[in-house]
């Protein structure tokens, strides 16, 4: 059991992750698309931050980034949908682990 | 199926016998485990699906909202207000056991208590639409931090699963039936060295007898 206090940060488009500076949350305004996988690595790499919510125009960014981090504990890189809408990628991320576990996805379908 | 390449003595017999025998428990275990990790896994999956439909539809509410008072106030002085957070949210992470997997559980704790004290502006030069949109946010982040460890243990069991279904299957499909076949070949080997031996025994105790008194048992 390890007890450690860490934080949670955001990554997406400024106009997108705006309003959670203001309830706590640490935001990383990434307008540069270039510069996300870069981004994502110092945040994710520093051991700073629990949770790292990140919008999914981002997210599909740094997919190969991402794949260290899949097998820890910390930080979980959960997928949220920005100001451009929902593109379903929370719900594909979810389908694809039932698909790994069971064999297919037997919930979304 | 293949059977090892081993050689056919009795040696070899008794600690196949004695490998299957764990090969059998193991994957008697490991199908255990593989059942009620799935169990598991389908509950948070579907507690997860719905937590996430709930989390993308407020979390599009709080985006209107925002794009209402992106209307109404310039975004300078949006952005102003945003700028100097009061809050600060820490998560402290601890792990559960479930079946051998880890999964992490959240804890949070905010700096300011009460949640009518998070607005990090005066109310004087703000529209009420800025306090809206801070206000359904901050309801939202208790959701948004069990979305997040919900996730988490879903991705972390779905790759447990996947590597207990592949011992499984590879133990019930690959190692058991070789064993078996291997236990069953090396002793139809030692029965039929065992035949041929006899039959070679009274063989010679037929020639000798016929030697020694010109006698023949048949």
């Amino acid at each position: 059991m390890r007890f450690m206090a860490k934080h949670i940060a955001v990554i997406g488009d400024s106009e997108s992750i705006k309003g959670f500076s203001a309830i706590g949350l640490d935001i990383f305004p990434c307008d540069d698309t270039e510069k996300a996988p870069q981004l994502f690595h110092h945040i994710a790499e520093g051991d700073n931050y629990a949770v790292i919510f990140i919008t999914e125009e981002i997210y599909e960014l740094v997919e190969k980034e991402r794949r260290r981090y899949e097998e820890r504990l910390t930080p979980a890189i959960i997928p949220i949908p920005g100001v451009k809408g929902n593109s379903g990628i929370g719900t594909k991320r979810l389908s694809s682990f039932v698909e790994q576990a069971v064999g297919s996805d037997i919930i979304f379908q | 199926m293949a059977i090892m390449n081993v050689n056919p003595t009795r040696m070899q017999l008794s600690k196949l016998k004695k490998q299957l025998k764990t090969a059998v428990r193991g994957h008697k275990m490991l199908k255990d485990k593989r059942d009620e990790l799935m169990r598991q896994f389908l509950d948070l999956v579907r507690e997860n699906k719905e937590l996430r439909e709930k989390v993308e539809a407020q979390l599009k509410n709080c985006n209107d909202h925002f794009v209402n008072a992106g209307a109404v106030m310039s975004k300078q002085s949006l952005d102003a207000s945003l700028m100097s957070p009061k809050q600060q949210v820490s998560i402290e992470t601890s792990s559960a056991n479930v079946m051998s997997v880890d999964i992490p559980v959240f804890s949070w704790d905010t700096r300011t208590s009460s949640d009518g004290d998070i607005f990090p502006y005066g109310y004087a030069f703000t529209s009420f639409e800025l306090d809206d949109a801070v206000m359904s946010l901050n309801d939202l982040l208790p959701d948004m931090i069990k979305l997040a460890q919900l996730e988490k243990s879903c991705e972390l069991m779905s790759a447990e699963i996947e590597k207990t279904r592949r011992r499984v299957n590879s133990l019930e499909h690959v190692m058991i039936p070789r064993y078996q076949e291997t236990i069953k070949y090396i002793s139809m080997k030692l029965e039929e060295n065992d035949r041929s031996s006899r039959t070679r025994l009274m063989k010679v105790k037929d020639m000798l007898l016929d030697k020694a008194h010109n006698y023949s048992s048949t």
